[in-house]
């Protein structure tokens, strides 16, 4: 349900006062320590942030996308490590229940998911697979009423907090694609479970990866998502769809941040008597910063208004999510270029930023990925008009 | 027991505001606009004192154009009960609105009412003062923190060179200040459910008020610019400009 402006500014509003007063502050602490404070955490499950999308009937606000994007944008002004810590409630890790799951899953899940009771986590990529579904290796076998899970997951954001895996294994061993993959909810304290070590990453101190091993762990059959076998990826895509949309609003607002940071130092920088924002040269990297900046967000505004009003926005989102986070990483790249030597020392923070949007082009599939699913889509759509 | 507090709205603390360029007043258009946040202080401790089960309501009050209802979304939001929103468009002086809250005062008959000791727009440090006059209620001004027990509420004052330390029969009035405590964010449920709270709306005129200016705005002016600074020598040099110069020792 789309809020009233007065109630969403308002929505806003609170963010951006936590998010300024009670986040920026940390960003370095927390990059340095690689941990969020765990009174942090509380505050934001206080705040309700674990339950942006969740609906209200289960407890959580239940944005709508239009409205999710407004919030997320308004949490890219910090460091992305913070909204890792629910990003996952309110995307990956939530959404194949709210999505197709059935309604005991719902009730049973989704409000400890809105209070951040538990952490949830997508379990899909693999050693040897990420996008390239068919070669999807973990296995479901049956065994009575239950299935056993074996195989590894590979850079499972928040396992190491995580209490829920949604993890998609091939329940159908014939069927090599897509068709075949089920996805199960695991709780994460089941016997045969281990998550390997946090990995040391290029940058998102704070928020943590890791490996997830599954050696012959026992799910209940009514754990598969919406108690349907085999439709599982379809699941994940639609998943994706709203998380792809999520990343570019993000994108969208750590570009925002970058460019006020930017704007800041070089009104006050001088060089030749003059601050360096009258210099043209600085103007034009400013300026390009801003207009792509525009750019992203109306295209995030209209896929999302769009998805809202019931349309398939695959191709939109994988459009979304290409500009997006490019854009992102071409703002980031100006933005030390305009700090200068002050960009790549680690006290303004700039190169840290730098480093953390890196990841948004790689990650909810690569912007190799979001091309061919564009490509895809355009050619499928001509074909089918002649 | 029943706690009134007021949720004014004002320019947010945040932005720098421009004086008009016929030196009437500030420009308001376009700016955000919060509630006081010595309000938000004193919403804070009335919420926090029914939290701690020494209250049973905590309504809010604002006073203004019809926007006002805002803030007192803001300040359900952060945990008020209930609403009372004056509609007006006057001019409002401190004295206008220590006579409408005067009004509320008898309508609701609160056991307290905290309001903040200042607004951040005019800066007048009167409505509170003027209010306890008017109703007849002890006051305890400037609040760093309050304690209730048995009809009393024993108030620590932040007062020029320390702390001051009185006590107080309630109903009272208590002006907030800036230490009483530290507002909380606004949690984006309560938020959503501040939408369902009642916000009872009356006009001066349904109070008997009459709201009418008292004082004259003559100019409004920017402070002057700060002059750039000089670096001395040493501390004989800065205690001579200090003396000579300045003329402040």
């Amino acid at each position: 349900m789309a809020l009233d402006k007065e109630t969403l500014n308002q929505l806003l509003d609170s963010v951006s006062k936590f998010v300024d007063n009670r986040l920026k502050p940390l960003e370095s602490q927390v990059a340095q320590e690689d941990r969020i404070p765990d009174e942090v955490v509380e505050e934001m499950k206080a705040m309700g942030l674990f339950g942006l999308t969740i609906p209200e009937r289960y407890g959580g606000l239940g944005l709508s996308m239009a409205d999710e994007i407004q919030v997320v944008q308004v949490l890219g002004h910090t460091s992305p490590a913070f909204r890792s810590v629910f990003g996952t409630n309110v995307g990956i890790g939530s959404q194949s229940i709210i999505i197709d799951g059935t309604e005991e899953q719902k009730n049973h899940y989704l409000p400890r998911m809105a209070t951040g009771e538990i952490i949830g986590s997508f379990c899909l990529t693999e050693p040897d697979a990420g996008s390239d579904a068919a070669s999807l290796k973990m296995s479901a076998v049956k065994d009575g009423d239950d299935y056993l899970l074996n195989g590894t997951k590979r850079f499972i954001t928040n396992a190491p907090q995580a209490n829920l895996f949604t993890v998609f294994a091939r329940t159908n061993p014939e069927e090599k694609g897509s068709r075949g993959i089920s996805a199960f909810l695991v709780d994460a304290d089941t016997a045969g479970i281990s998550v390997g070590p946090a990995y040391r990453k290029m940058g998102q101190q704070g928020a943590h990866v890791a490996d997830v091993m599954f050696d012959d762990v026992r799910v209940p059959a009514a754990n598969i998502v919406g108690a349907k076998e085999n439709v599982g990826f379809k699941t994940a895509m639609k998943v994706l769809d709203r998380g792809r949309l999520h990343i570019s609003a993000l994108s969208v607002g750590i570009a925002e941040r970058l460019i006020a940071d930017s704007l800041k130092y070089a009104m006050q920088r001088k060089q030749f008597g003059q601050p360096i924002a009258e210099f043209q040269l600085i103007q034009a990297m400013l300026a390009d910063s801003q207009t792509e900046m525009y750019a992203a967000s109306c295209m995030v505004a209209d896929a999302a208004k769009r998805r809202d009003a019931g349309e398939n926005v695959a191709a939109l989102a994988a459009s979304c999510k290409l500009f997006a986070t490019e854009m992102v990483g071409r703002v980031a790249d100006r933005a030390v270029q305009i700090h200068g030597g002050a960009g790549y020392i680690e006290d303004y923070g700039i190169e840290r930023f730098y480093r953390d949007v890196r990841l948004f082009r790689i990650y909810e599939g690569t912007s190799q990925i979001q091309q061919m699913v564009i490509a895809r889509d355009m050619i499928r759509n001509a074909s089918n008009i002649n | 027991m029943k706690i009134l507090v007021t949720a004014k709205r004002v320019v947010d603390a945040n932005v720098n505001v421009r004086v008009l360029s016929d030196n009437s007043g500030v420009d308001i258009n376009n700016v955000k606009m919060a509630v006081n946040p010595f309000d938000e202080i004193a919403i804070e401790e009335a919420v926090r004192i029914r939290e701690a089960g020494n209250a049973e309501e905590v309504v809010v009050a604002s006073i203004g154009p019809t926007q006002c209802k805002e803030q007192i979304r803001t300040a359900l939001a952060l945990g008020a009960d209930r609403g009372i929103f004056v509609e007006t468009d006057a001019d409002i002086q401190p004295l206008a609105v220590a006579k409408l809250l005067k009004a509320l005062v008898d309508k609701e008959n609160p056991d307290l009412i905290i309001l903040g000791k200042q607004a951040i727009d005019g800066d007048n440090i009167q409505t509170g003062q003027m209010l306890a006059a008017l109703a007849g209620l002890p006051q305890a001004t400037f609040a760093s923190e309050i304690l209730l027990a048995d009809g009393e509420a024993t108030v620590t004052r932040e007062i020029d060179g320390g702390m001051e330390t009185i006590t107080v029969k309630t109903p009272a009035v208590i002006t907030a200040d800036l230490r009483l405590n530290e507002p909380r964010y606004a949690s984006l449920p309560n938020i959503m459910k501040a939408k369902k709270k009642s916000i009872d709306t009356y006009t001066p005129e349904e109070l008997g008020v009459d709201v009418t200016p008292r004082l004259t705005t003559l100019k409004v002016e920017p402070p002057s610019d700060r002059q750039a600074g000089v670096i001395v020598a040493d501390v004989e040099e800065l205690v001579d400009k200090l003396k000579n110069e300045a003329k402040v020792i």
